[in-house]
């Protein structure tokens, strides 16, 4: 179930290129929390810090703290790949399983974490489906190719195997920048009925869609090119978007860049 | 194409034609790649019909059946010789060499692309590639001296244990000379073009992809089932081709190996048995004008057996277009 995420002293490394500096946050259970910042200010790197799949790219290291309610996910002897199985991510661009059915698709985690009956699975497929509100367009084929579906269908199809597990914690990246306005619409609706059940960190570069979903929002910046991003400040969404406490952040989302 | 450009060319007196078609480097290179094709249909073209020519006269002049005889004597009187052998034999030692080559290379390939550290991987990718550079001669004498020998103890063994599968029962006695002996001999023969094929499908497997699997929990032997092999799974299917391709026409190191025979068996540790490509090799040379048109007429079958499998293989390939990653 929803879980609260307390990071503090993050700091993440491409090789010997620092990305992001000695960052802490506390992102708030059933919340939607929003990441902005420019391009290249690690607020990306920083969300895939949050189920550790920072480290799965080369070079990729953390050093700092990240507690799921009481657990640091990056305590001695924790397993990475148990991480992931509580805390969801969606990508950029939709990444349904080609070779999989739309069914499959949303088994696959499903699958992975154990066998299921089939009566079960078709249960949690359709819970899930219904929760990306997807179900009632593709209801009469479910043996068809997830590759098939239009790209915002496929973003959500994408959701409903993320949350077809019940992680604790749903992890967004950017992921209407690959969507048209319509299908956009449709997956901020859906993150605005999903904060009911999950944690949920959102990155966007779309400043009126952190406004329009997220309860917190977090500016990200850096000092310069080739400098790690920085947490500039984390605040009620409303805060941020009127009365910000830092001159940079009032900046940036009034577009007066730098 | 280039006529139909003409045909809609600008009506005369406008100042600026399109001049793209007619400049030298196009009209060079248009050649040259409509040459190259042309070229190629003409050999292909060229090469059927010499076969078949060939082929059909040795086939009128068959007092045996072509197709069902055991025996190969073009220069009998009268002449009865038949393929039946043959086929069989080619068959049933690339299917060997299939069988044992196509998951060891998928092994190699996945390890290299996935599992092991960058340098090491490179290391082991360039020493596969150096098998593929070692000519099949040496192949085939490293066969009769090392591979025969040794595998003497495995086929007692075989034929102790799984004697009661008929297939690995050992009923006469001999060196290892077999096409089991042959099949593995292929199979190290064709492990690098498959591995090598099947490692480059399996480093374009797009990193969002993996990155579903590993969101979602999956340790990298599910990463692996559920995006590498998926989206690799035809590129796979056209390495084992070439491979199977290879075994298929393999002459030296089979002809180096086989001690042959004109007998079916699927008893495939006895000594015996033959292949298109042995048969050939081991009788052009004494063979008269009549009996190289024979030979000629087996190479016939093997061509049209090779198109045969190329042809299933993008059948495979064609009928799982759909679900494959190509329309990710």
């Amino acid at each position: 179930m929803a879980k609260r995420i307390d990071v503090s002293g993050l700091s993440a490394y491409y090789g010997s290129h620092k990305a992001i500096d000695d960052i802490s946050m506390t992102v708030e259970p059933r919340s939607v929390t929003a990441f902005i910042g420019p391009s290249g200010c690690g607020k990306s790197t920083f969300l895939r810090t949050l189920n550790r799949m920072h480290e799965v790219t080369p070079g990729g290291r953390v050093e700092g703290k990240v507690l799921l309610d009481d657990e640091n996910l990056y305590g001695a002897g924790v397993d990475p790949v148990a991480v992931r199985r509580t805390v969801g991510m969606v990508f950029q661009r939709p990444n349904p399983f080609p070779t999989m059915s739309i069914f499959d698709n949303v088994a696959a985690g499903l699958r992975l974490n154990g066998s299921y009956r089939k009566s079960a699975l078709n249960d949690i497929v359709e819970k899930s489906l219904r929760g990306a509100n997807l179900w009632n367009e593709v209801k009469d084929r479910l043996n068809k190719p997830g590759s098939g579906l239009s790209g915002g269908q496929q973003q959500r199809l994408c959701i409903a195997r993320a949350i077809a597990v019940e992680p604790d914690v749903l992890l967004m990246d950017e992921p209407c920048s690959a969507l048209d306005p319509i299908s956009t619409l449709a997956i901020e609706d859906l993150v605005g009925e999903l904060k009911e059940r999950f944690t949920i960190v959102i990155v966007t570069h779309n400043m009126q869609q952190a406004a329009r979903v997220s309860d917190r929002t977090a500016f990200f910046n850096l000092a310069a090119v080739g400098k790690p991003g920085k947490l500039i400040e984390i605040d009620e969404t409303e805060r941020i978007f009127s009365n910000p406490s830092v001159q940079a952040t009032e900046d940036y989302i009034s577009g007066r860049f730098g | 194409m280039a006529s139909t450009t003409q045909q809609i060319q600008t009506p005369p007196g406008r100042r600026f034609r399109p001049r793209s078609t007619g400049r030298a480097g196009d009209r060079i290179f248009l050649g040259l790649s409509r040459g190259s094709g042309i070229l190629l249909l003409v050999i292909m073209a060229s090469i059927a019909v010499f076969l078949s020519y060939r082929a059909a006269i040795a086939i009128s002049k068959d007092e045996g059946n072509f197709l069902t005889t055991f025996d190969w004597n073009p220069a009998g009187d009268p002449p009865v010789f038949g393929i039946a052998v043959l086929l069989f034999g080619t068959v049933v030692s690339s299917v060997i060499a299939m069988v044992i080559a196509v998951p060891v290379a998928v092994g190699i390939a996945l390890f290299i692309s996935h599992y092991a550290p960058r340098k090491l991987a490179g290391a082991i990718a360039y020493v596969i590639d150096l098998l593929a550079a070692v000519p099949s001669i040496v192949y085939g004498i490293w066969g009769a001296l090392v591979l025969v020998p040794y595998l003497e103890g495995l086929n007692l063994w075989l034929d102790q244990f799984f004697g009661w599968t008929y297939v690995f029962e050992k009923t006469e006695i001999g060196v290892a000379r077999s096409l089991f002996t042959v099949g593995i001999l292929l199979a190290v023969m064709i492990l690098p073009i498959v591995t090598s094929v099947s490692r480059e499908v399996f480093l374009q497997v797009p990193r969002m992809n993996e990155e579903a699997a590993l969101a979602l929990g999956a340790t990298r032997w599910e990463v692996i089932r559920l995006s590498v092999l998926p989206f690799g799974r035809s590129g796979v299917i056209s390495a084992s081709m070439l491979g199977l391709g290879r075994a298929l026409g393999e002459t030296m190191a089979v002809a180096t190996v086989l001690s042959p025979n004109f007998l079916i068996s699927l008893h495939v540790l006895n000594p015996g048995g033959g292949t298109f490509a042995q048969n050939i090799a081991a009788k052009f040379g004494e063979a008269d004008a009549f009996g190289r048109d024979a030979l000629i007429a087996s190479g016939l079958v093997l061509f049209v057996l090779t198109l045969l499998v190329n042809g299933a293989a993008r059948l495979i390939i064609a009928r799982r277009k759909e679900y494959s990653g190509a329309n990710a």
